[in-house]
């Protein structure tokens, strides 16, 4: 087996080291009920890389890869183009095969590029403090509902309409545990929300996304002095983290929680995983904040440096009365996001938002002009709904047999809902080309008629 | 005539009239090292004997301070927030957590006097 | 004779005793970095892009008024800044990382290049799912895998690190209590378990009983028959337990935990010493979380991101979060929603959105498909057997408070060889890294004083071990012998030497500002 060095030599010395005559005599401790014979699994044996490769290509073939399609699907996870330099210097070993920074004399690269990453997150989301991030979007936003219940010792949490479906059930399995009570505001696709009336005196939190779920953008000041003056938190929550290059950070709406999906920036899309969760609040805050956090410092001979720091509120310390049970983040590809923002600079990433709202006002035209299809969302950053005349999951069927994945049907997302039937999310990125925006109106049109 | 006596989990208590201050022994910020974070009650509550009180944490670790007695809130040592060394440099002096105004005398005279908790602490 | 005819020295001369420091305070290939927003500036970018075409706004007056303030910088700065970066950083593929409980085995590239196929990678989560067959596929592959080394009925993938599949776990048990009416607010851990344990168990609601650990790195079943009564949940053990040790008794515990009608929740941290050998579903076990990043050698990442699968007994089965996969005529389907699920499921909830961590998925079962159940059975009996030779090599001159032995793929030393020398478990270990090794982790378990607990790994050969334990015999003897200086402020030699982590914790600096621009101008 090629990872492992040992010879049949070595072992037999090692044994003799140890005083053991064979293998078997380093697992006495294991009741003979549970040892296993070799024969016992249905598995096969070792393959040398070749073998893999051929086995794991061959599943990969079976599969429509985004970038062989005129693509537009969002909802959740969106394809940008990721330069490079970014899948390069991830790989580097000392990133990629080094552990969590316990010992900062000899993790400095990790620790310096935590305390860049959790300065890039506060500044894009007009926050005073970010965390060195957790497993992603929707885990963030749960332990966002649940730092809110902390601070505030209430129970109930309000959520929008608009909200990720996997977001509100993420928070929803997650408050209940302690007696968190759920109120779920109606759906109305592409219309704007009235959740002022549903905060009251024992509101913990109400939780806004924006852009929606249906792509609407939302001004979150109305809501945050709402919020405030019940004695609530605004939770902000965000799909798609490049729109923060044109719109108003949330920070800046009044937001105390910021929870945010930051896959887009120098991650691809992966089925849905690993992504990063982006997570910021207010200093005031600090100590409800769960998660690892990288703080500056100085080391004995008087030199900046990096260590993880406050780690009392985490579980390795806590124990049972840690603010969250996470221990890990999501670094690898929290330093793909830094590395990727890095290289887009203020100037590179506002364009990039540009880039993609333009792209989707061009394809919102080209799509709405199409026969029998409604624009349901008129104030977007660079995804939309469209109702169809027909049941959009057969539309979208169809529209694969035309190489286009059209985007996502509201159905997927909302199964059960008939007022959901017609309704399709469709995104719109840099990626996509003037050629593929005609393509997928073309092909709506053909399917469609 | 102020009076101070001490309870197994390491606090001080000073009682002067019906007003004790507590905060946590020499021995104790010796055991914790460098205190960074302290958390103190909010000025107002009501705290019963042994419960938790107030947090004090070092890099490594986080203890909770309990009431050694009964009693309301009146006042907490805010400078503790700014500066958490001050725990280390004078524990049983300017580092005060808080003061409470006893509920029960009783509770006081039956913690320990300060032979007795320097012969607990010997045999740790 | 070929002569040096540019007349330049071709040995390395004498160093000077004493070394001026370097005028760009640089050391060779040390180089100090700063911040990236302190290298950055206006009117650059490093990606080229083109121009937005004219179009009318759609975004409501919801425009940003204020600057982000991230600095601008080209390509190869950047790339310059984080090689740099890198080169502070130890990593398995440097050196030794004995980390115990954390598992830092080779990381085959082979897994990062299946990761990185475009029919894995570049693929939505919320595709049509005839277009992603292939990849349920391999979901579906490793759930087989994952189920066939545990013996166990059913797996739940979405979990996306080791923490978040025990609250799976525990969260399938108590929608198994909810379903059966019953109120057990207890669940019993172990003194010695990982802080996630207790974590976990006060964040899914339940209160938080310690079992005390015994003198012999075992748990204790007495102390732990006598807490179990109608209102335990379940245990949450760790086995191979957190002192390195397989727990003897486990039979045992699973039937007394059962007895009272509880469940087995087992931290399978270390499942990486018995995988191919031992079948946790033959232990009575309940459920169990698999991180893949320590068993199945999913990179760590410098701290993630990991995955942690959790397999299931037939009586959590049932309550497998969404999403699940099934199998019908017409291929695999993800179930997304309860208005679709197959018999006898009941989910408790959702994890987290979409599907869980697909790109550790492929890694990992490129790396189960080249080891093989036969590779992988291998793979434990060499961490456990490198374990042992350093247990036995080392146990004369430091002290291990579980010295008969055997342990399994970690050995656990306590500081009382240290006693009275003035080195601590910390100096101890922060003199290795001037030795050029990671140290290995301290402190934990929490039962053991001054406990250092090794972990070599199946990846060191013979050689690297023998190295590494004439280095640790070294270590200790110079402390014996009274030696301070190559302990005290340890290391000397490492990027930075200590961290002031105190001044750190007192006043927070978690991120870079302006201002301090100015401060430092000062």
């Amino acid at each position: 087996m090629r990872y492992l060095p040992l010879t049949p030599d070595d072992r037999a010395a090692m044994l003799a080291r140890i005083g053991a005559k064979s293998i078997d005599d380093l697992f006495v401790d294991v009741p003979s009920a549970a040892v296993v014979d070799r024969g016992r699994f249905a598995l096969p044996d070792g393959m040398g890389e070749l073998e893999v490769e051929r086995h794991l290509s061959r599943l990969s073939a079976k599969n429509l890869a985004a970038g062989s399609a005129a693509f537009f699907c969002g909802s959740g996870a969106y394809r940008h183009h990721v330069p490079a330099s970014v899948d390069h210097l991830i790989q580097r070993s000392e990133f990629l095969t080094s552990y969590t920074p316990y010992q900062p004399e000899i993790s400095q690269g990790t620790l310096q590029y935590l305390f860049e990453f959790q300065t890039q997150v506060a500044m894009l989301t007009g926050m005073e403090v970010a965390n060195a991030s957790l497993y992603d979007g929707s885990t963030a936003a749960a332990e966002a509902v649940e730092m809110a219940r902390r601070i505030t010792k209430r129970a109930k949490v309000v959520l929008c309409g608009g909200l990720h479906p996997h977001y509100a059930a993420t928070i929803t399995t997650l408050a209940q545990l302690s007696g968190g009570e759920i109120i779920a505001a109606p759906r109305r696709p592409g219309q704007g929300e009235d959740l002022a009336s549903l905060i009251d005196g024992e509101t913990a939190c109400v939780v806004i996304q924006s852009p929606d779920v249906f792509g609407l953008l939302h001004d979150l000041r109305p809501l945050a002095e709402a919020a405030h003056a019940k004695g609530a938190l605004l939770v902000a929550v965000l799909n798609e983290v490049v729109s923060l290059g044109l719109l108003e950070a949330p920070g800046a709406m009044g937001a105390d929680i910021v929870a945010a999906e930051g896959q887009s920036i120098g991650n691809g899309l992966n089925f849905g995983g690993p992504y990063v969760g982006l997570f910021a609040t207010r200093e005031k805050f600090l100590r409800q904040m769960p998660g690892r956090l990288a703080g500056e410092t100085m080391d004995a001979a008087g030199r900046r440096g990096y260590v993880l720091t406050l780690s009392t509120r985490e579980q390795h310390i806590r124990r049972e009365k840690a603010t969250s049970n996470i221990c890990t983040n999501s670094g690898l590809c929290a330093l793909a996001f830094t590395i990727h923002l890095s290289l887009l600079g203020e100037e590179g990433f506002a364009r990039l938002a540009r880039l993609n709202h333009a792209r989707a006002v061009l394809l919102a035209e080209r799509l709405g002009a199409v026969r029998g299809v409604e624009l349901v969302t008129q104030n977007f950053f660079n995804e939309f709904t469209l109702r169809l005349p027909r049941p959009a999951e057969a539309v979208i069927d169809a529209l694969v047999e035309e190489n286009v994945l059209g985007g996502v049907p509201a159905s997927r997302l909302f199964p059960g809902d008939s007022a959901a039937q017609s309704l399709l999310i469709v995104a719109a990125t840099e990626t996509n080309s003037t050629d593929d925006i005609e393509t997928y109106a073309h092909a709506l049109a053909k399917v469609l008629s | 005539m102020s009076q101070t006596r001490f309870s197994k989990d390491h606090e001080w208590v000073r009682l002067e009239g019906d007003v004790a201050t507590i905060g946590i022994t020499r021995h104790a910020a010796e055991q914790l090292g460098d205190v960074v974070f302290v958390e103190l009650p909010e000025v107002g509550r009501s705290l019963s004997a042994h419960g938790e009180a107030a947090v004090v944490e070092s890099v490594k670790a986080a203890s909770d301070v309990f009431a050694p007695v009964s009693g309301e809130v009146l006042e907490v040592n805010v400078a503790l927030t700014d500066d958490p060394a001050g725990v280390n440099a004078d524990p049983e002096g300017a580092g005060w957590f808080f003061k409470l105004r006893i509920a029960n005398r009783g509770e006081f005279d039956s913690l320990m006097q300060q032979a007795e908790y320097d012969a607990l602490v010997k045999e740790s | 004779m070929t002569m040096n005819n540019q007349g330049r020295p071709t040995t390395p001369g004498t160093a000077g005793a004493t070394l001026p420091d370097t005028l760009s305070g640089d050391h060779g290939l040390d180089h100090e970095e700063k911040l990236i927003f302190e290298l950055g500036r206006r009117g650059i970018c490093g990606v080229d892009l083109p121009e937005a075409p004219a179009h009318k706004a759609r975004l409501g007056g919801l425009e940003r008024r204020q600057k982000i303030g991230l600095p601008g910088l080209s390509e190869p700065e950047v790339v310059r800044h984080y090689v740099r970066l890198s080169r502070n950083n130890y990593a398995i593929d440097a050196g030794l990382y004995p980390l115990g409980s954390c598992t830092m085995k080779h990381n085959p590239r082979l897994n990062e290049k299946m990761a990185r196929l475009p029919g894995f990678s570049d693929l939505h989560p919320l595709q049509p799912q005839s277009t992603v067959q292939g990849a349920l596929q391999l979901i579906q592959e490793l759930m087989h895998w994952l189920m066939e080394l545990t013996g166990m009925p059913a797996v739940a993938m979405s979990p996306k690190a080791g923490a978040h599949g025990e609250l799976c776990g525990m969260l399938a048990i108590k929608a198994a209590i909810a379903a059966r009416a019953e109120h057990r607010p207890r669940v019993l851990v172990p003194e010695s378990a990982h802080g996630t344990n207790p974590a976990t168990a006060a964040f899914a609601g339940f209160r938080v009983d310690q079992i005390p650990a015994s003198g012999d790195g075992h748990v204790n079943i007495e102390a732990l028959r006598a807490k179990l009564d109608s209102d335990v949940a379940a245990i949450m053990l760790t086995n191979p337990n957190t002192c390195g040790l397989f727990e003897r008794r486990i039979l045992e515990v699973a039937e007394a935990v059962h007895q009272v009608g509880a469940f087995f929740y087992c931290d399978g941290a270390n499942f990486n010493a018995i995988a191919g050998r031992v079948r946790p579903g033959d232990l009575g076990i309940d459920g169990m979380h698999i991180n893949l990043h320590k068993t199945f050698s999913t990179p760590h990442g410098g701290g993630g991101p990991g995955a942690g699968p959790v397999v299931l007994s037939k009586a959590l089965a049932p309550y497998a979060p969404l999403p699940l996969l099934v199998g019908d005529a017409n291929g695999l389907r993800l179930v997304e929603d309860r208005s679709s699920l197959p018999t006898n499921s009941d989910p408790f909830g959702r994890m987290c959105a979409f599907h869980g961590q697909m790109g550790m998925f492929v890694r990992a079962l490129s790396y189960m498909l080249s080891h093989g159940a036969d590779g992988i059975r291998q793979a434990s009996e060499d961490a456990v057997l490198s374990a042992n030779y350093v247990l036995a090599s080392l146990k004369d001159v430091m002290t291990a408070p579980f010295a008969e032995g055997p342990c399994m793929h970690e050995a656990l030393f306590d500081d009382s060889f240290l006693a009275d020398t003035g080195v601590t478990t910390l100096d101890f270990a922060k003199a290795m890294i001037d030795e050029g090794y990671h140290p290995m982790t301290m402190y934990f378990p929490l039962v053991v004083h001054g406990a250092m607990l090794i972990e070599p790994t199946e990846s060191e050969s013979k050689e690297s071990l023998d190295r590494f334990v004439a280095v640790l015999r070294g270590l200790a003897q110079e402390a014996k012998a009274g030696r301070l200086e190559r302990f005290a402020g340890a290391p000397h030699y490492a990027p930075r030497q200590r961290l002031d982590e105190t001044a750190a914790a007192r006043r927070p600096v978690l991120r870079w500002t302006e201002a301090k621009i100015a401060q430092a101008a000062e």
